[in-house]
């Protein structure tokens, strides 16, 4: 996966520059005693990183540590006193405004902690103001923002006023305007925050549904890890306007670098945030369209295992084939592999959580696919590999 | 050591020669006063024009449409008979009068006064100034404005608007600077990160917002120039105030009282009407 985002030593310092200021930064002085020393606040702090297409770049740390400051600095909303951002391979860190008007429209667009909606327009016109502001005519900009409350399962309530929805749909509006300009980049300030649990597991469900149909590049501020690990791909853990470890979820939960994350993670029900996609492995498979049962036996014996996976050639998962049954189609000298698939075998979605596949499946662990929408079978789980996972770092070095 | 052993410092000269050095722009004040009077005769035309009956119904019709959410029965007739008792008292063309000055200096207000104000909150540089010069044209005695405007623009309605503009500008001022200042911050942002231009973000998000808080300054800056028309009647500018006026000069509480009820009669309507033009949308 190429790099949507790359981020060389962003920094950002609230106050007037001065040499002491400078001379304090190159010592590497901490933020509060910057701040003693000159009554600069350092925002953010020679951050760099890199954000991949389509995955869902979570970015942590505790208030005041930067990442609204970070996250504003990606649009440009706030300007960096230094560093670079380069979008797809270019530096957008010295557009004119005219540029950056073009970014924001096109490119990225944004999802507040408190919805921001416009409280004099309805919810149409709060939906289409991406594509109002650009000209678009007012048909063509209102089809397109009903397409928009529709994926987010709002498309009766666009004559009403923000202040007649609850919060939860208040965010779904706040979703819904960010995606009708169909940009390329989402940036999402604390977007469930404000919503209670119930809602916030909701749209965090939400997100990841859309996700993975509209292949979205998404910056996600969050304090909550548990909703960092539910949904991040990757997650970037900020202190006092410093990076202080960039991974997946599986691997900050491993590998915590310090105490600063170690703190952040203790106490995690790792049933809860790992899910199928963390821990599955790769199969072994065979093609129902192209291989018989030798092959499957082959492939048995090759990985020593007493069953493989059978697919099709688009790869979506058609069931299981076990040993024996190949070796008695063998003795028969029939080679139709389909009279053997075994179809009763438990299939999962990538993002169920271990927790809810232990609830789900009585006899687990048996080995369970894992299929994403496309009925494609992307992974397998087995009892080692969860066990694993679960025991954290424990098993590792 | 005492203060007046000392030479009083000549701010009285000052400020004369000022206004001295300022009348030799001729053009430039006949120019305002043109223009002002052009608006002055164009809604005294409109008023005299018009039969004093279709005048009513018509005041009456625009309370309609204001207060078309709540409607108000109430006001409505107060109105008719506050009018019909303005028309019965002879104080038609007067009342007439006195709306004109306080139309044309509303007007003007408003289109000095918003701009100045969203200019206000974009810049701190303007807010530094524009604050304490706001603070003292509010401040300053009304009547102190009477000398200078009559040195400038003469004598009659003209110097009584721009006495008036002076007074009433400050609240409007800073009332749009309020309004504006208050749209939260998040909202901007939006705006922002959508890509709206300034005038996009200004038009589509701030004025909208600021609304209810400009139209109380709009609201307060036409009651301003309203309680100017006493002072403004003492340089020429005709109306119910220079009826309260000259009865001063009579010693004629009678005709004074009644003129002054006119006034307030004036000023509810006026009042009601743009308040109600402030709660329409929900
Ligand atoms: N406009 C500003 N002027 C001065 N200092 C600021 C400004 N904005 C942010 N800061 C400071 O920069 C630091 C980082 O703030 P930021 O809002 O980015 O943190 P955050 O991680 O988003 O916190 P939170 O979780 O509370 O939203 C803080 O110390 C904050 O006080
Ligand atoms: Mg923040």
């Amino acid at each position: 996966m190429a790099d949507k985002i790359q981020v060389k030593n962003l920094t950002k310092i609230f106050g007037h520059p001065s040499h002491k200021l400078e001379d304090l930064i190159n010592q590497g002085a901490s933020k509060n005693d910057i701040l003693k020393q000159t009554g600069a606040t350092i925002g953010v702090r020679k951050a760099s990183f890199n954000v991949k297409n389509n995955e869902i770049f979570v970015i942590m740390g505790l208030s005041g540590s930067g990442k609204s400051t970070l996250i504003r600095m990606l649009n440009h909303l706030i300007a960096p006193t230094s560093g670079q951002v380069y979008l797809d391979g270019k530096n957008i860190t010295s557009l004119s405004k005219k540029e950056l008007r073009e970014l924001r429209r096109q490119k990225m667009s944004m999802v507040f902690q408190n919805f921001a909606l416009f409280p004099n327009r309805t919810i149409l016109e709060n939906t289409a103001y991406g594509l109002e502001i650009q000209g678009v005519a007012k048909n063509k900009r209102y089809q397109k923002a009903k397409k928009a409350l529709q994926l987010v399962g709002l498309n009766n309530y666009g004559n009403e006023f923000p202040n007649q929805l609850s919060g939860g749909m208040q965010q779904r509006v706040g979703l819904a305007r960010a995606l009708t300009n169909d940009p390329e980049i989402l940036l999402m300030d604390e977007a469930f925050s404000a919503l209670d649990p119930l809602n916030r597991k909701e749209m965090q469900d939400e997100l990841l549904d859309l996700q993975e149909s509209l292949q979205k590049t998404i910056v996600f501020i969050s304090h909550d890890l548990n909703e960092a690990l539910r949904i991040g791909d990757r997650i970037m853990i900020m202190k006092d306007g410093e990076v202080v470890q960039t991974g997946t979820p599986e691997e900050i939960l491993r590998n915590p670098k310090n105490d600063y994350v170690r703190s952040f993670i203790q106490g995690v029900d790792r049933t809860k945030v790992l899910h199928a996609k963390d821990v599955m492995v790769k199969p072994a498979i065979i093609n129902i369209e192209k291989d018989g049962p030798r092959i499957a036996l082959r492939r048995m014996r090759d990985n020593e295992i007493s069953s493989v996976y059978v697919i099709d050639s688009e790869h979506r998962f058609k069931g299981l084939v076990r040993a024996n049954d190949a070796d008695r189609l063998i003795q028969n000298n029939d080679n139709d592999i389909s009279k053997i698939i075994e179809k009763n075998v438990p299939i999962v979605k990538p993002n169920m959580a271990i927790k809810e596949i232990i609830a789900k499946i009585p006899k687990f662990p048996v080995p369970v696919a894992v299929v994403d929408k496309d009925q494609k079978l992307i992974g397998i789980i087995i009892n080692s590999s969860v066990l694993e996972a679960l025991s954290g770092n424990e098993g590792e070095k | 050591m005492n203060i007046l052993s000392l030479q009083p410092i000549p701010v009285a000269k000052w400020i004369n020669a000022f206004v001295n050095w300022l009348t030799q722009f001729t053009g430039f004040f006949n120019a305002i006063t043109n223009f002002l009077g052009g608006i002055i005769n164009g809604f005294q035309w409109i008023f005299d024009a018009l039969p004093i009956w279709l005048f009513i119904i018509l005041i009456l019709l625009i309370t309609y449409l204001a207060l078309r959410k709540n409607k108000h029965w109430g006001l409505m007739t107060f109105e008719l008979i506050g009018l019909l008792f303005i028309w019965n008292q002879g104080y038609w063309r007067d009342m007439t009068q006195t709306l004109t000055l306080v139309l044309t200096s509303s007007l003007i207000i408003v289109i000095i006064g918003v701009p100045l104000g969203i200019w206000m909150a974009k810049s701190k540089v303007v807010t530094v100034i524009l604050k304490p010069l706001l603070d003292f044209m509010q401040t300053m005695p009304a009547f102190v404005y009477l000398i200078p405007a009559v040195a400038l623009f003469g004598i009659g309605m003209v110097p009584g608007v721009i006495a008036s503009i002076i007074f009433a500008l400050p609240p409007v001022v800073r009332m749009t600077n309020l309004g504006i200042k208050q749209v939260p911050s998040d909202l901007v942002e939006a705006a922002d990160a959508f890509g709206s231009t300034a005038w996009q973000k200004l038009i589509k998000v701030e004025l909208p917002l600021a609304k209810s808080t400009l139209m109380s300054g709009i609201n307060q800056g036409m009651m301003l120039t309203l309680s100017m028309v006493v002072i403004a009647s003492m340089i020429g500018a005709m109306g119910l105030g220079s009826e309260v006026y000259f009865a001063v000069g009579r010693n004629d509480a009678g005709s004074g009282f009644a003129a002054g009820l006119a006034i307030v009669i004036l000023a509810i309507i006026l009042d009601r009407i743009t308040q109600s033009l402030n709660q329409n949308r929900q």
